[in-house]
C-alpha cells in the first residue's frame, strides 16, 4: 500500500548523462510494506465528521451539562460579548456552543502537546537510532499499535512508519482548532463530536510517542515484572550534585544518564525527577534515575533547595521556574524548542563555554535544544556547581517563627488556594512555635504558590511548610514499579474473557495529574479498595507515583504488595501520560484480539464494542491539565467513562447520562435487530465526584456492561452494593434499574434486595440481555 | 459594602450577571415562603461547617423538618443524615441533579412536580460556584439562593463574605423563621 503522504517534484527541464528530460513528474511516497492481510475497514484516516454519527449516538444519551467559568466571550474584537440570559455573541454564538469551543479548544492544546511531543521523538529518534528502528514494543505482542491500526488503517513496522500517522494528526488538529474559529461551527453537539474527534487523535498521537521511545530507548516492553525503582523526596542522597529534572520528554534525560554512564559517574550524581519525565527516565534506567513525585512535588523541591542544577523539558513544568531556581542559585538549562523561558539560546555553543556561564552565575540559564549537548553540560555544569552551593541554607524554624508573627490574619492565602486550605491558621500557629498546623498542610497542598502571590507580607509558605514537615520529608522514601509499557497480547488472551462476561468486575485506570482535593493519598485508597477487590489496576502518570506514596504497616507499597500482570488483582504502572495509549490500546486489544472484532479503520465497531461490553473505567482524581482533557474525550469516544475528582468541575462540562429517561437505554439485539432495553450502563460519560467515597460507589457502578453474564453481573453489584452500604449506609435506591433477573442478584443478598425489588415493582425480564450494539449494520438478521 | 460583594475566591469573578445580596435573613425566609417547591442541596462539607445547631447536617435537619423544603444529600453524606435519625433526605451527587434541574419537566426527587426555589449549602466553594453558573445559565425557570458564608455570585441571591458568629446567627434565624411559619 502507498502512504497517503505523496512527495513530488516536478521538474521542468533536466540533463543528466541519458539526455534531455522537460516535464518530468517524480513521486516519491513512503511506501509501507503491505502485509497485513486484514482487508480496509470503513474508516481509514477519518477526517473530523467520518465519525460524527457514532459521537451523535453517545451525545444523545450523555447530553453534555455546562457550567460557564465566564459570562462572557472574549474571542474576537466584536467582543466581549455577554451570553448571560440565553443572549446571543456578535457572531451568533450561543452559551451552549461556546462552552462546547472552549472544550474543544482545550481538547486541541491537549493532542497538541502530546503531537508536538511525539514528533519531536520521532525526529529525534530517527536521527540517532535510523528510521528503520523495528517497532518492537512489547514481549508476546503482534498488536504493537492498536489505535493507529484502528484509527489509521495502517500497519507501522518501523518508527519511521509512524511520520504518517503523525502527519495525519497534524493535520486534523489544524481543521479542529480551525473550526474554534469566529464564525465557524454553531452547534455544541457538532463541537463535542470534534472535541471526541481530538480526543482520538490524542490517543494515536500519544501511542506513537511511546512506542518511538519504547522501541528506540528499549524501555520495558509490556513487562509485569519491570523492575522496582525509587521515589519520594527523601531518596535524594543530598550530599551529591543534584539534577532536577522536570517535565514529559525523556531525551535530554536520557542523554544526562548516557553521559554519566560514558563518564563513569554513576552514582557521582543524583539525577531526579518531577512528573512524566521521571517516570520515563526510570523506564530507561532504574538505577540511576529516581523520582521525586508528581508534578504538585515541583515547587517544594525547589524550595528544599537540593537542586544544584535544573533541567526542564516540556509540559506542566512552572514557567517560573527560572525566578524560583534564582531564589536557591540554581540555573536551568531549557530544552525544548515550546519552552524558551527567555533564556539565550546556546545550541551552537561550544559546551565549555556553557558550563562556564553556567557555573559562575553568568546567566540564570540556557536554552540547549541539542539533547547530546544538554547531556554534557548539565552533568559538566552540576559538578562545578555543587560545590560553591554546599553553604546553602533554607530558613530555620526560628526565621519561619519570626516570619510568621508578622502575619495580618487578612486571609488572603486562604482565599487564594484552591483548596481552601486553612494556611493563616497555620502560620498563626507557627508564630507560636507550633510547627504541626503547617506540616498538616504539606499532604494538603498541591504546590500552586497561589497563597504566596497573595500574601501581603511576601512570606514564602512553601518554604514554611518544607520546614514544618522536614521530617515526613526525609521520610518519603518508597518503591514503584517501573512503568512497564503496553499490556500483552497474550494477557488479553487470557483475560479477555472474564472481563467481558464480566467475572472480572472491571479494568480501573488511575490517570492523570496531581490536582488533588484532599492529596494523594486518596488515589492510593481508591488503588487499594479495588485492588482488594480484584479489579484490575492500571496507573500512568502522577497518578500511578501517588500511589506509590502510601505504606502499610510493614513499610510496604502496594506496588510491592501486588503483581503487576495485567489481571485480576494486578497493579499496573503502564508508564508515563503518552502510556495512556496503551489502556486504551488494551481496551481496543480485547475487541481484536479475544473477540476477533475486525480492527482495521473499524474504529465504530470496536468502539460499539467496547462501550457495550469492556467494563473500564478511568478515574482521573487530580486531573488539570489540557491534556488530561485530550486523554478523557479519547475515552469517551471508545465508550469508556471517566471519573474527575472535584477540580475537574472546571472542565466546565460533564457528560451525563439520566437513568430514569427509560427512552435512553436501548440498543440493538445484534441477533434479531430488535431495540431492547438494557438499563442505564453505563450511567456517565464523563462525572465530577465530589468526595473519593462517592467517586468509589460510581467506579463500580459505572463497570456495568450490558452485555455482563448473570454472574458477572452479580459479581460487579455485589461490589456496588457493598460499597454503597458502606459509604451511604443504604442499599443503592437504583438497584431496579441494574437487576435484570433473579439471578444477577448477589447470592448473599439475595432476601433483602428482592424485597427492595418488589417493593419498587421489579419485573424480572423487563431489562433484557441481548447481543448488545449500537450500530444497525452489525445487525446479522433482522426481527 | 462593595468590597463586601467580591467572590471569596479570589479569581472566581463571573461577569456582567450577578447574586443580588441578602442584606438580613427575613429575606430569606419570605422567598422561601413564596415558593412552591423548595429543594435544598446539602454538600460534602457540611460536617466541618459548625453552626449554633452543631453543624451544617443538623440545621439542615431543623430546615427539612418544617416542611417547607424538601433535602437532597451530595458526596456520600447521606448516611449521617440517617444516623442522625432523619430518614426524609434523598442522595444524589450534585451535577446529576443540576443537570436535572435544568430541565424544566423533571418532576423532582419525588416525583411530584418541578421546583422553582433552590437552596445550598455545605459545598466546596468552586464546587457549588460552578453548579450555580451551570444552573443560572441553562435554568432560567430556577432561582436559587446560596446560604453559605460566602459570596456565591452566580446565585440568584446570596450572603456576601460574612464573619462566622453573624452568620451563624442568620442561619439560625431563617430556621427560626420557618419553623414558626410551618
Ligand atoms: S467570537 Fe463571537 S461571542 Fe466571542 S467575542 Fe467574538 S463575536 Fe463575541
Ligand atoms: S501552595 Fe498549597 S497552600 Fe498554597 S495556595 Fe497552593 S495548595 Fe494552597
Ligand atoms: S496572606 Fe499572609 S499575612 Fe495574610 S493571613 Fe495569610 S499568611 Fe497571614
Amino acid at each position: 500500500m502507498v502512504s497517503r503522504k505523496n512527495l513530488r517534484w516536478k521538474i521542468d527541464e533536466v540533463k543528466t548523462s541519458l539526455g534531455t528530460f522537460k516535464g518530468l513528474e517524480i513521486s516519491v511516497g513512503r511506501l509501507y510494506v503491505e502485509d497485513w492481510e486484514e482487508p480496509m475497514g470503513p474508516t481509514p484516516f477519518p477526517s473530523i465528521t467520518d465519525l460524527r454519527d457514532w459521537d451523535r449516538k453517545l451525545l444523545s444519551r450523555y447530553r453534555p451539562f455546562y457550567m460557564p467559568f465566564c459570562d462572557l466571550c472574549c474571542l474576537c474584537t466584536f467582543g466581549k460579548c455577554d451570553l448571560t440570559g440565553n443572549k446571543r455573541g456578535a457572531c451568533g454564538i450561543d452559551m451552549a456552543t461556546q462552552q462546547s469551543r472552549i472544550v474543544l479548544l482545550a481538547a486541541c492544546i491537549g493532542v497538541s502537546a502530546h503531537a508536538g511531543h511525539a514528533r519531536h521523538l520521532l525526529e529525534h529518534l530517527k536521527e540517532y537510532y535510523g528510521e528503520d528502528t523495528p517497532l518492537d514494543v512489547a514481549m508476546n505482542t503482534d498488536l504493537e499499535a492498536p489505535n493507529t491500526r484502528l484509527v489509521c488503517g495502517v500497519r507501522p513496522r518501523t518508527i519511521g512508519d509512524l511520520e504518517d500517522v503523525l502527519d495525519y494528526v497534524e493535520t486534523q488538529i489544524v481543521h479542529l482548532v480551525s473550526s474554534c474559529h469566529t464564525g465557524q461551527e454553531g452547534d455544541n453537539i457538532d463541537f463535542e463530536s470534534k472535541v471526541f474527534h481530538a480526543g482520538m487523535l490524542d490517543h494515536v498521537a500519544m501511542e506513537v510517542a511511546d512506542i518511538v521511545q519504547i522501541a528506540s530507548l528499549d524501555l520495558p516492553k509490556g513487562d509485569p515484572e519491570a523492575p522496582m525503582t525509587q521515589i519520594g523526596f527523601g531518596t535524594i542522597d543530598k550530599s551529591k550534585p543534584v539534577i532536577m529534572v522536570i517535565g514529559h520528554n525523556v531525551l535530554p534525560s536520557v542523554d544526562i544518564i548516557d553521559y554519566l554512564m560514558e563518564r563513569n559517574l554513576f552514582g557521582e550524581v543524583e539525577v531526579g525527577g518531577l512528573c512524566c519525565t521521571a517516570i520515563d527516565m526510570t523506564r530507561y534506567n532504574n538505577k540511576m534515575a529516581k523520582i521525586i513525585g508528581p508534578i504538585s512535588w515541583q515547587m517544594r523541591f525547589i524550595r528544599s533547595g537540593i537542586p544544584d542544577l535544573i533541567v526542564v523539558d516540556e509540559q506542566c513544568i512552572r514557567v517560573d521556574v527560572v525566578q524560583q531556581a534564582q531564589k536557591i542559585g540554581a540555573p536551568v538549562i531549557a530544552t525544548n524548542e515550546k519552552s524558551c523561558l527567555g533564556l539565550p539560546d546556546r545550541t551552537h555553543a561550544d559546551p565549555k563555554e556553557i558550563v562556564e556561564e553556567l557555573a559562575e552565575g553568568k546567566v540564570p540559564g540556557v536554552l540547549i535544544l541539542d539533547p547530546k549537548k544538554v547531556g554534557e553540560v548539565a552533568v559538566e555544569a552540576v559538578l562545578r556547581i555543587a560545590p560553591k552551593r554546599r553553604g546553602f541554607k533554607t530558613l530555620t524554624r526560628e526565621e519561619v517563627q519570626e516570619a510568621a508573627k508578622r502575619c495580618r490574619g487578612c486571609l488572603e492565602c486562604v482565599r487564594a488556594c484552591p483548596n481552601t486550605l486553612p494556611i493563616q491558621e497555620a502560620v498563626k500557629a507557627a508564630s507560636q512555635g507550633d510547627f504541626s498546623k503547617l506540616a498538616a498542610l504539606y499532604d494538603l497542598c498541591v504546590g500552586c504558590a497561589r497563597c504566596e502571590h497573595a500574601c501581603p507580607e511576601g512570606f514564602p509558605i512553601i518554604s514554611f511548610m518544607n520546614r514544618a514537615a522536614e521530617e515526613k520529608i526525609a521520610d518519603e522514601r518508597f518503591n514503584i514499579r517501573v512503568g512497564r509499557g503496553a499490556v500483552q497480547d497474550v494477557e488479553i488472551r487470557e483475560v479477555g474473557r472474564s472481563i467481558v462476561l464480566g467475572e472480572i468486575p472491571g479494568i480501573l485506570a488511575l490517570v492523570g495529574c496531581a490536582n488533588y482535593p484532599r492529596g494523594g493519598v486518596e488515589v492510593a485508597r481508591l488503588a487499594e479498595e479495588f485492588l482488594k477487590r480484584r479489579y484490575i489496576v492500571v496507573a500512568t502518570g502522577c497518578a500511578a507515583m501517588s500511589i506509590a506514596m502510601v505504606k502499610n504497616e510493614e513499610g510496604e507499597t502496594l506496588y510491592e504488595r501486588y503483581p503487576g500482570i495485567f489481571d485480576a488483582g494486578g497493579l499496573l504502572n503502564i508508564g508515563s501520560c503518552v502510556s495512556n495509549s496503551h489502556i486504551s490500546g488494551a481496551a481496543i486489544k480485547i475487541a481484536s484480539i479475544f473477540a476477533k472484532r475486525p480492527l482495521r479503520a473499524n474504529y465504530e465497531e470496536i468502539a460499539d464494542y467496547i462501550y457495550n461490553r469492556v467494563g473500564a473505567v478511568g478515574v482521573a482524581w487530580g486531573a488539570m491539565s489540557q491534556k488530561a482533557a485530550s486523554i478523557a474525550a479519547g475515552f469517551w469516544r471508545l465508550g469508556v467513562p471517566v471519573i474527575v475528582g472535584p477540580h475537574g468541575s472546571k472542565y466546565r462540562r460533564m457528560l451525563l447520562g439520566r437513568k430514569e429517561r427509560e427512552e435512553d437505554w436501548y440498543v440493538y439485539d445484534a441477533r434479531t435487530g430488535r431495540r431492547v432495553y438494557v438499563g442505564p450502563v453505563p450511567e456517565h460519560l464523563f462525572y465530577a465526584a465530589e468526595t473519593l467515597e462517592e467517586a468509589m460507589v460510581m467506579v463500580a457502578k459505572l463497570c456495568m456492561r450490558p452485555n455482563d453474564t448473570s454472574k458477572g453481573r452479580a459479581i460487579k453489584l455485589t461490589h456496588y452494593i457493598d460499597l454503597h452500604k458502606r459509604y451511604y449506609g443504604t442499599l443503592p435506591e437504583d438497584l431496579p434499574l441494574y437487576v435484570r433477573r433473579e439471578s444477577d442478584i448477589p447470592f448473599t443478598m439475595r432476601s433483602e434486595i428482592l424485597k427492595v425489588l418488589k417493593a419498587a415493582g421489579w419485573e424480572e425480564g423487563k431489562i433484557e440481555t441481548p447481543d448488545p450494539t449500537l450500530l444497525e449494520r452489525l445487525i446479522r438478521r433482522r426481527a | 459594602m462593595s468590597a463586601r460583594l467580591e467572590p471569596w475566591q479570589r479569581a472566581e469573578i463571573p461577569g456582567p450577571k450577578k447574586a443580588l445580596v441578602i442584606s438580613k435573613p427575613g429575606v430569606v425566609s419570605a422567598i422561601v415562603r413564596r415558593a412552591k417547591r423548595v429543594l435544598l442541596i446539602v454538600g460534602s462539607k457540611a460536617m466541618e461547617v459548625k453552626t449554633e445547631d452543631g453543624d451544617l447536617i443538623d440545621s439542615a435537619i431543623r430546615l427539612g423538618r418544617t416542611g417547607k423544603v424538601q433535602v437532597a444529600v451530595t458526596g456520600h453524606l447521606i448516611g449521617e443524615f440517617i444516623r442522625r435519625g432523619f430518614k426524609g433526605a434523598y442522595t444524589i451527587p450534585l451535577f446529576n441533579l443540576g443537570d436535572r434541574l435544568r430541565d424544566p419537566e423533571w418532576e423532582g426527587l419525588d416525583g411530584k412536580g418541578p421546583y422553582d426555589l433552590v437552596l445550598l449549602l455545605g459545598f466546596p466553594y468552586y464546587y457549588e460556584w460552578l453548579l450555580l453558573s451551570g444552573l443560572k445559565h441553562f435554568a432560567p425557570h430556577l432561582r436559587t439562593i446560596s446560604l453559605g458564608r460566602f459570596y456565591q455570585p452566580h446565585a440568584s441571591w446570596s450572603f456576601p463574605n460574612t464573619l462566622p458568629e453573624e452568620w451563624r446567627g442568620y442561619l439560625s434565624k431563617i430556621i427560626e423563621d420557618l419553623e414558626v411559619s410551618g
